[in-house]
């Protein structure tokens, strides 16, 4: 059913927590949360995090589009380099070497598909910051599932989730696994 | 040590496929293609790995193009460069690339240190590890030398930044980085290697690296500079490495439609023996100019490792011509350069 990850489809104990249709609108919403916000879309930045974060960002990008017929610029954040666990776990960089765009002054969204630890979301924000000075930074994930280390909290949720620590929360999407939806699934349950 | 790991061998799976962990999407460990401790030559190194390499050295560029050119990654790392011989863009490459990863380098030159008093290499390597080395850069007149330490060395990763005539993988990493960013995939190219490669380590590195990309070799070069070492059997024997490796010493016949020529240094300080008759008559015949690069390809590629002796292996007019992206050579080098600390910075299986 998935191409990607296939086999996770076969783990007992997992259940579907958002369809295509609930990420729909979840995004529709946090979109004109942002606007509500922000006072409209100028000086935004969508920041979409690697590799989920980035596609949510286009899509938010669309709607606001829709919306106020603004065209909100996107940049890729790849947090490879600034992450807190190297030392455990190194992660293949991205390989793109992305344009480098102006945040100086920008109101920066960083875009996420969840937010767990938040410990990716220090490092994305250390990663903008060397990017310059912007305004302010803001933080859109498409779902909180709670567990934070660190003092972190979004502004914009498209889904609160209440889990267990032993649970992974996968978002896939139509652009990276070529299915929109969210699932829960037990680790180690198959 | 050097061994490929299972999941490389099989291919099974492609980077980009590996299942993310429980937070974010940004998971996939370096760890399931890479598992060097050292990098002593490309010839251990697989396609996966060389392409990681390159991916990972594309992100590098991103970060020098910024205002802050600086990331935290290798935090609290030490790194140490020495060097046996003389180098200015490889030692400086190293030590520019682990400060922009903010770990610590320390450099060694030999003229300044106890090897003056006749310490060994061993025992010199043994006391860097004892002073919690994390990495050591090492380049050595005598081949062989970084593997030594590599064999030596209980925790301490090893870079071999040149070891006499027989290997430089970092600069054979940045010919293929070049390659690939300039005209776009290696696999099926042309690329003609031309002059001193018996005796050029850098050479011996491209050669490893490009073939085993799916890149056309072509070697050009007096007899008495090709390296037969690698080359013997590769007729006769089966699965032999560089069985598609072609010889043409003509070098307006190597030249034809070729993707890249790259000229190398003529190594008049490693040359024992005469290998050729006077300098003259090698620059006639084996000298990369403009009537040699209007044969290749309207595009193609102008390389050198540097230092050059222009107006013998290449005429001046190529060294800085249109086509030439020696410069480019040096700027990739430090983002390959930051690649390779970053991998040998991942974690291994025990």
């Amino acid at each position: 059913m998935l191409s990607s990850d296939g086999d996770v489809m076969t783990t007992a104990g997992q259940k579907t927590l958002m369809t295509a249709d609930d990420i729909r609108r979840a995004l529709t919403r946090v979109a004109h949360e942002v606007l509500e916000r922000n006072r409209g879309a100028e000086g935004l930045v969508l920041a979409g995090i690697q590799t989920r974060g980035l596609p949510l960002a286009h899509r938010l990008a669309e709607r606001i589009a829709e919306f106020e017929r603004t065209k909100v610029p996107i940049i890729s954040i790849d947090i490879s380099l600034y992450r807190d666990d190297i030392r455990f776990r190194t992660p293949i960089p991205s390989g793109t070497s992305g344009v480098p765009t102006d945040v100086e002054r920008k109101r920066v969204i960083l875009v996420d598909d969840v937010i767990f630890t938040g410990r990716s979301i220090r490092a994305a924000i250390d990663a903008v910051l060397d990017l310059g000075r912007p305004q302010n930074v803001q933080l859109a994930v498409l779902v909180d599932r709670g567990h934070r280390e660190l003092p972190i909290r979004p502004d914009y949720i498209g889904k609160n989730m209440p889990t267990a620590l032993d649970e992974q929360v996968k978002v896939h999407l139509q652009e990276t696994d070529g299915v929109d939806e969210v699932v829960i699934l037990k680790r180690g349950g198959g | 040590m050097q061994g490929r790991s299972k999941e490389v061998e099989s291919r099974a799976t492609p980077a980009e496929s590996i299942t993310p962990p429980t937070e974010g999407s940004n998971g996939a460990s370096v760890r399931k293609v890479w598992q060097h401790r050292h990098l002593l030559d490309l010839d251990t190194l697989s396609m996966d790995e060389l392409e990681l390499l390159l991916k990972t050295a594309e992100t590098m560029q991103g970060v020098l193009q910024r205002d802050v050119k600086k990331v935290p990654t290798l935090r609290g790392r030490v790194i140490i460069t020495l060097f046996y011989e003389a180098s200015t863009r490889t030692r400086m490459g190293f030590e520019m690339a682990g400060k922009l990863l903010s770990a610590d380098v320390i450099n060694i030159t030999v003229g300044s240190s106890s090897v003056v008093k006749g310490e060994t290499l061993l025992d010199t390597i043994l006391t860097l590890q004892a002073s919690t080395a994390d990495v050591i850069v090492i380049r050595h007149g005598d081949s062989g030398a970084p593997y030594m330490a590599a064999r030596v060395l209980t925790h301490t990763s090893v870079v071999n930044a040149g070891d006499g005539a027989h290997a430089h993988p970092t600069q054979g990493l940045l010919d293929l980085f070049t390659v690939q960013k300039q005209l776009g995939s290696l696999t099926g190219r042309k690329i003609v290697l031309v002059g001193d490669i018996a005796y050029s380590r850098v050479a011996r590195s491209d050669l490893w690296g490009f073939t085993r990309m799916g890149a056309q070799v072509v070697l050009c070069a007096p007899p008495t500079l090709l390296p037969w070492d690698l080359l013997n059997g590769r007729t006769e024997c089966q699965g032999h490495p560089f069985s598609s490796v072609e010889i043409e010493p003509d070098l307006r016949k190597a030249a034809r439609d070729a993707d890249v020529v790259m000229a190398l240094r003529l190594q008049q300080e490693r040359q024992q023996a005469e290998r050729i008759p006077s300098l003259r008559e090698y620059a006639r015949y084996w000298q990369v100019n403009e009537e040699v690069l209007s044969l290749a390809k309207p595009n193609a590629l102008v390389m050198h490792p540097g230092p050059m002796n222009e107006g013998v292996e290449i005429s001046s007019s190529v060294a800085h011509g249109a086509q030439s992206v020696v410069e480019q050579q040096v700027s990739n080098g430090l983002a390959v350069r930051m690649a390779v600390l970053y991998l040998l910075g991942a974690p291994r299986e025990q």
